[in-house]
C-alpha cells in the first residue's frame, strides 16, 4: 500500500522517464528531469528537518510550480501555494497564521523580504533546482512517511475575515487514484488541461493524476479563458482529452458560442466541479461533442472529490444534475435536524455530511473550528466515524442519488471561488465612514452588492479602493448601495433575507 | 459611446474606462465579464458577436469595442 504520491512518480518515471509530465507555453518537464528537480529541492527543504511543517510556494502558476510542490513533498513538508495576486494585507494574515518553514519564490516575485518573517528562508525557485541531492536524506524522509501525513494546506475564505487553512493528507489523494483507475481511467496518452489555480484544491487532480497514468498536464494561459476561439485551438494543438474544470469555465465557451469555427477533437473526459454547472450550457457541450463522457463532481477543500454523477442520460435545460454517489471509500449522509441520518428513499432535506479517505485532517492550528465541522457519527452501520459537515443541504432524489439545495450559510460560488460573504463585510472596517454592511449574492448574474449605511454619501470608489487592499479581485462586489436604513428582521439583526429578495432576486431559478 | 459606458459601469464600477487600454490584459475584464459585457453589447446594439472576435484586442478599450461595434454593424 502506499504512503505517498511520490512513489506513483517514482515508478511512472521509470516506465516513462521521457513522456513529459507537465508544460506551459514556456517550459515542459518530462517526468525524468521532474524527479531529478523535485529531489533537489527536496534535499534543501528536507536540510530543515521540519517534517510535516508546511512551505509556501510563492509562484505564478506553471510547471515550474508543480515541480516546486513535488519538491515541498520529497522534504517531507507539506505545500501551501500563496495566490501571487492577492493584497499584500491578506497574504500578510495568512502567512501570519501559516509560519512557513521556507518560501519557495520566482526572481521576479514582487520584494518578498517585507512579507516574511527574516527568520523565514525565501529561496528562489532557479536556484533551487540546482542543489546537490542528498539520497540518504530523501530515503530517511521517505521510510518515515505515512498516508496521514500533511498534503496541503490551501487557505478559503473565513466569515470573520480571516482566511481559514485547510490541512489536507496522502490519503486523499492515493484514494481519489485508486477510484479514479476504476471509473474514469487516464492512459499515458491523455492530456490534462489545467483550468484553475493551484490555491483550489481541484488542483490536486491536474498536479497528481500524471503521476499515477504517466499522461501529463498542460497549463492552459490565463488569458485564453477570455478568448474562446484561442481556448479551442489551444486544447487541439496540446491534444488535451480532459479537462476538469470549475462549470463557470464550461459556461464561458457555452455562452460565448466557443465552438462557432472548430470543435476540441480530442476531448474525452469534461469534468466539473466547484459549483453548480448550469445544464443549459452543458447541454451546449453535449450537443457539440456527443461523445465524451460528463461528470459532475462534488468536492470542498476540506474532501477533495467526494461524489460524483456522470450523465448517461439528457437534461433539461431547467433541470439540476444530481451530485450522485460516494467515490469509492468515501461515505455521504444526511443530517436531519436532530443529527440524525436521513435514510435514502426519505425526501427529507438535511446538511450533507462526507466521511472515509477523502476526509482532510481539519483546520490548520484551529482546534475549535475543527471540532466544530469535523464531528464524530455513530450510525446503525458504522463505529463511531468522523465525518465533515459541509454545511451543504441536501437530500436523496428517487434513484437514490443526492442533490443539492443551498447552502445553510452565507458561503458563496463565483467563478468557482469559495467565499465568504462575511469576509467581505469584514473587509469593508477598512472604510471607517460606513456603519454597518451587508453583502448580498445574484448567482445568477454572479454579481456582488454590498448595501451599507453611512451618515455621509461615500463615492462607490472610494469604498472599493479600500477594501481592494484587503480582499482578492474575485471578492469584490459589483455594486455599492447605500440605504436610508438598514432594514431589520425580528431579532433586531439585518434583513438578508430581505435584502437579498429586494436587490439580489435571481429571475430564472 | 455613453450607451456602452453605462454598460461596463454596470459590470464594474472600479475601472476609468474612459483612459484604461488594457482592460483585459489588466484583468479588469475578466472572462466571465467578457461573458456579460457581450451578451449587453449583442442585445443593445443588435449585432451578434463572433467567438473569434472575442480577444483581447477588441476589448481592451472603450475605443476597441466602439470600433468592434461599428465593423459588427457594417457587416449585418
Amino acid at each position: 500500500m502506499k504512503k505517498s504520491v511520490l512513489e506513483f512518480l517514482e515508478e511512472t518515471a521509470v516506465s516513462y522517464p521521457d513522456r513529459c509530465v507537465y508544460s506551459d507555453p514556456e517550459r515542459t518537464y518530462t517526468f525524468a528531469e521532474a524527479v531529478r528537480t523535485a529531489r533537489a529541492i527536496g534535499s534543501r527543504v528536507g536540510s530543515l528537518r521540519a517534517p510535516g511543517r508546511p512551505v509556501a510556494v510563492f509562484m505564478e502558476k506553471s510547471a515550474s510550480m508543480a515541480v516546486a510542490i513535488l519538491g515541498v513533498l520529497y522534504g517531507g513538508c507539506c505545500y501551501c501555494p500563496i495566490d501571487v495576486s492577492m493584497p499584500e494585507e491578506r497574504i500578510r494574515t495568512i502567512l501570519s497564521v501559516l509560519d512557513p518553514a521556507a518560501v519557495i519564490a520566482e526572481t521576479d516575485s514582487r520584494d518578498l523580504t517585507k512579507l516574511f518573517s527574516p527568520a523565514c528562508p525565501v529561496w528562489d525557485f532557479a536556484g533551487l533546482s540546482g542543489t546537490p541531492e542528498d539520497a540518504e536524506l530523501l530515503a530517511h524522509i521517505r521510510d518515515s512517511r505515512r498516508e496521514t501525513d500533511p498534503l496541503y494546506i490551501l487557505f478559503t475564505s473565513g466569515s470573520t475575515g480571516i482566511p481559514k487553512g485547510v490541512m489536507g493528507c496522502h490519503r486523499m489523494i492515493l484514494n481519489n487514484l485508486r477510484w479514479l483507475a476504476k471509473e474514469f481511467p487516464y492512459e499515458p496518452e491523455d492530456v490534462l488541461g489545467s483550468q484553475v489555480p493551484f490555491h483550489f484544491v481541484i488542483s490536486l487532480h491536474d498536479i497528481f493524476v500524471p503521476l499515477r497514468f504517466g499522461c501529463s498536464t498542460y497549463i492552459i494561459p490565463q488569458e485564453y479563458f477570455s478568448s474562446p476561439a484561442r481556448l479551442v485551438n489551444c486544447l487541439n494543438d496540446r491534444h488535451v482529452t480532459s479537462v476538469f474544470w470549475v462549470p463557470s469555465a464550461l459556461t464561458v465557451v457555452a455562452r460565448l458560442n466557443g465552438f462557432d469555427t472548430q470543435l476540441p477533437a480530442f476531448l474525452r473526459y469534461i469534468f466539473f466541479i466547484g459549483e453548480v454547472m448550469p445544464v443549459r450550457y452543458l447541454n451546449y457541450w453535449r450537443r457539440h461533442l456527443p461523445d465524451a463522457r460528463y461528470v459532475n463532481m462534488y468536492g470542498s477543500t476540506e474532501t477533495h472529490v467526494s461524489m460524483f454523477y456522470e450523465l448517461f442520460r439528457d437534461f433539461r435545460d431547467e433541470e439540476r444534475l444530481p451530485l450522485g454517489q460516494a467515490c469509492e471509500n468515501v461515505r455521504a449522509l444526511i443530517l436531519d435536524e436532530g443529527g440524525r441520518p436521513v435514510p435514502p428513499g426519505s425526501e427529507a432535506e438535511g446538511e450533507l455530511c462526507i466521511g472515509g479517505a477523502a476526509l482532510s485532517l481539519g483546520y490548520y492550528k484551529d482546534p475549535e473550528k475543527t471540532k466544530d465541522r469535523f464531528i464524530f457519527l455513530k450510525t446503525a452501520s458504522t463505529e463511531s466515524e468522523r465525518f465533515y459537515r459541509t454545511g451543504d443541504i441536501a437530500s436523496y432524489d428517487a434513484d437514490g442519488n443526492i442533490v443539492y439545495h443551498g447552502r445553510e450559510d452565507f458561503q458563496i460560488k463565483r467563478m468557482g471561488y469559495r467565499i465568504e460573504l462575511g469576509e467581505i463585510e469584514a473587509a469593508a472596517s477598512a472604510v471607517p465612514e460606513i456603519s454597518e454592511c451587508v453583502c448580498v449574492y445574484n448567482e445568477e448574474k454572479q454579481m456582488i452588492l454590498m448595501l451599507y449605511t453611512s451618515a455621509e454619501k461615500i463615492d462607490s470608489r472610494t469604498i472599493s479602493g479600500r477594501i481592494s487592499e484587503r480582499i482578492p479581485r474575485y471578492m469584490m462586489p459589483n455594486r455599492y448601495i447605500r440605504l436610508e436604513q438598514m432594514p431589520r428582521n425580528e431579532n433586531g439583526k439585518a434583513d438578508r433575507r430581505g435584502l437579498k429578495e429586494t436587490y439580489a432576486r435571481s429571475e430564472k431559478k | 459611446m455613453d450607451e456602452l459606458l453605462e454598460i461596463l459601469n454596470d459590470i464594474n464600477p472600479d475601472a476609468d474606462y474612459e483612459t484604461n487600454e488594457h482592460l483585459v490584459d489588466d484583468e479588469i475584464l475578466t472572462s466571465f465579464e467578457l461573458v456579460m459585457l457581450v451578451t449587453q453589447i449583442s442585445d443593445e446594439f443588435g449585432v451578434s458577436v463572433p467567438s473569434e472576435a472575442i480577444i483581447p484586442e477588441n476589448f481592451n478599450s472603450v475605443r476597441a469595442m466602439m470600433d468592434l461595434i461599428e465593423r459588427l454593424q457594417e457587416d449585418e
